[in-house]
């Protein structure tokens, strides 16, 4: 046990290679995931409060998006960041950008699916007061998207840990480069391969431990800011 | 809301940025490589002279050689370093690569479960080892991911006289993974696998496994080392990249390399030729 013991000796002891490897984890995953809230929040909200022909298709369409395979989704950005593909002069293929572009549009699905949900059951309650007092569409997504904040933020605490947790789009698009796009989840896969399965699995630990801890830190100050501002 | 939003916008900047500057490297050159070179940790130990000495970074991408020599042909790397010799070749007649040097070798080795169900332990004729792990149905994991191990595999079949897709049985196992995975899979399930040398002396968790059969010529495993034809892919950064070439063809760099070693063993045997006209 003393490897598994040694991913937290370097963690401790500052390793700038680790702590590299947790920040960008943490950055990308936190880009990815404050990007997919841009998109998703006012998404789920639209889709919640207004009624169009085809509706029920394009609910049905984001909540079937949930379940994107992560490496197809990976895949996908491949073919079209590669420099032969239809995005290539950027020459963003393997880099910490494209691990964002991707992880974006795995959890974009997913916070505007939970989004419109939220958001028509607060419709539902808030109907009539809302309607009385002649609340305009873009107000109503506001006062709802901002009543429904508490709930919203855990949707986007638990989308963090999940994105920070995957390995198979960031693999693809990062390419798993040591010190530019070597992530936590991409590093773990390494060790696995070299058959040093204790600092995996140390490794593992740590990346569990930090979603956890963003997780509690975050929503300890939500609780803060709830007791304080209502 | 407006202060929610101004402060989301503010932590997205910061994440943003964050990201940014991870990339935020001055020189810097993508060098698609194979899994064999990086799990047995050789780039680990020549890249920091080569940064040292250049200022360059080497961002390298660990593939099977096949997925690496596609994502030269992509454009998506500036140089290929890889060992499957014939699909180099090609590679380079295609017009995908300049020209292929000659940078390393090690040695393939025939692993296998203590027990040795073949009975082929301390052989050195890989060709027999091969035959009677067919004949006998003792269980080999095939990497099966067009690496160039497996390629160095399928070749060592043919030579043996087995044919693969009629002799297919549960004995033989392609798992379509690395090296280490490779490895792994093997112990744990009491079969033979074939190993560049490099992965198994650095591989960690040996379990049951041993070396059955090593020192056969055929046995040698090349690597070579290529730059991307910048006339296809023009953003190549072709001078950065021949200078990395350059640098692991010197007395320098082919120093770097034979002195990697692990356990006293060393792991590659660096055998550049002075170059013919450049």
């Amino acid at each position: 046990m003393d490897d598994a013991l040694a991913a937290w000796t370097l963690l401790a002891s500052g390793d700038p290679a680790l702590w590299q490897i947790v920040w960008l984890s943490i950055g990308v995953s936190g880009a990815a995931v404050g990007l997919a809230a841009l998109f998703g929040l006012p998404i789920g909200a639209a889709l919640a409060l207004t009624r169009f022909p085809g509706r029920d298709l394009v609910v049905v369409l984001v909540n079937a998006a949930m379940g994107l395979p992560p490496v197809v989704v990976g895949l996908v950005v491949f073919l079209l960041l590669s420099r032969s593909g239809p995005l290539g002069r950027f020459g963003l293929l393997f880099t910490p950008q494209a691990m964002v572009i991707a992880q974006t549009i795995l959890v974009t699905p997913i916070i505007a699916a939970l989004a419109r949900q939220t958001v028509e059951d607060l419709w539902r309650a808030y109907r009539d007061e809302l309607t009385a007092l002649q609340v305009g569409p873009v107000r109503r997504v506001a006062t709802l998207l901002w009543d429904a904040r508490f709930s919203l933020a855990t949707v986007l605490l638990a989308r963090f840990g999940r994105a920070a947790a995957e390995v198979g789009a960031v693999m693809i698009a990062g390419g798993n480069i040591a010190g530019y796009t070597r992530v936590m989840t991409t590093a773990i896969a390494l060790e696995t391969s070299k058959g040093d399965l204790p600092l995996a699995v140390g490794l593992g630990a740590v990346l569990i431990a930090l979603v956890g801890l963003a997780n509690g830190a975050a929503w300890g100050v939500l609780r803060w800011a709830e007791a304080r501002y209502g | 809301m407006m202060l929610m939003l101004r402060r989301t916008f503010l932590a997205f900047g910061l994440a943003a940025a964050l990201v940014g500057s991870a990339g935020a490297q001055d020189r810097s050159i993508v060098v698609a490589s194979t899994t064999s070179t990086q799990d047995s940790g050789l780039f680990d130990h020549i890249l920091p002279q080569f940064k040292a000495k250049t200022g360059i970074d080497v961002r390298v991408v660990a593939q099977g050689t096949g997925q690496a020599l596609d994502t030269g042909r992509r454009g998506d790397a500036d140089v290929v370093f890889v060992h499957a010799r014939p699909q180099e070749e090609k590679f380079v007649a295609d017009g995908d690569g300049v020209a292929r040097r000659d940078v390393m070798y090690n040695d393939f080795v025939l692993v296998g479960p203590k027990s040795d169900p073949a009975g082929i332990a301390g052989t050195r004729d890989i060709v027999a080892a091969l035959k009677a792990i067919q004949a006998k149905g003792a269980p080999f994991v095939s990497r099966g991911d067009r690496s160039g191990t497996h390629a160095a595999e399928l070749a060592l079949w043919k030579a043996a006289g087995v044919d693969l897709a009629a002799a297919e049985g549960p004995w033989y196992r392609e798992i379509g993974q690395g090296m280490g995975a490779a490895l792994n899979s093997a112990g744990a399930t009491g079969a033979y696998t074939l190993s560049d040398r490099g992965t198994w002396i650095s591989f960690k968790t040996k379990t049951d496994l041993a070396i059955a059969v090593q020192g056969d010529d055929r046995l040698r495993n090349p690597y070579g080392v290529i730059l991307v034809n910048p006339q296809k892919h023009p953003h190549v950064k072709a001078a950065d990249g021949q200078a990395f070439i350059d640098w692991l063809l010197s007395p320098e760099g082919q120093a770097a390399i034979a002195a990697y070693k692990i356990d006293g063993e060393q792991l590659f045997f660096p055998n550049a030729r002075p170059a013919a006209g450049g």
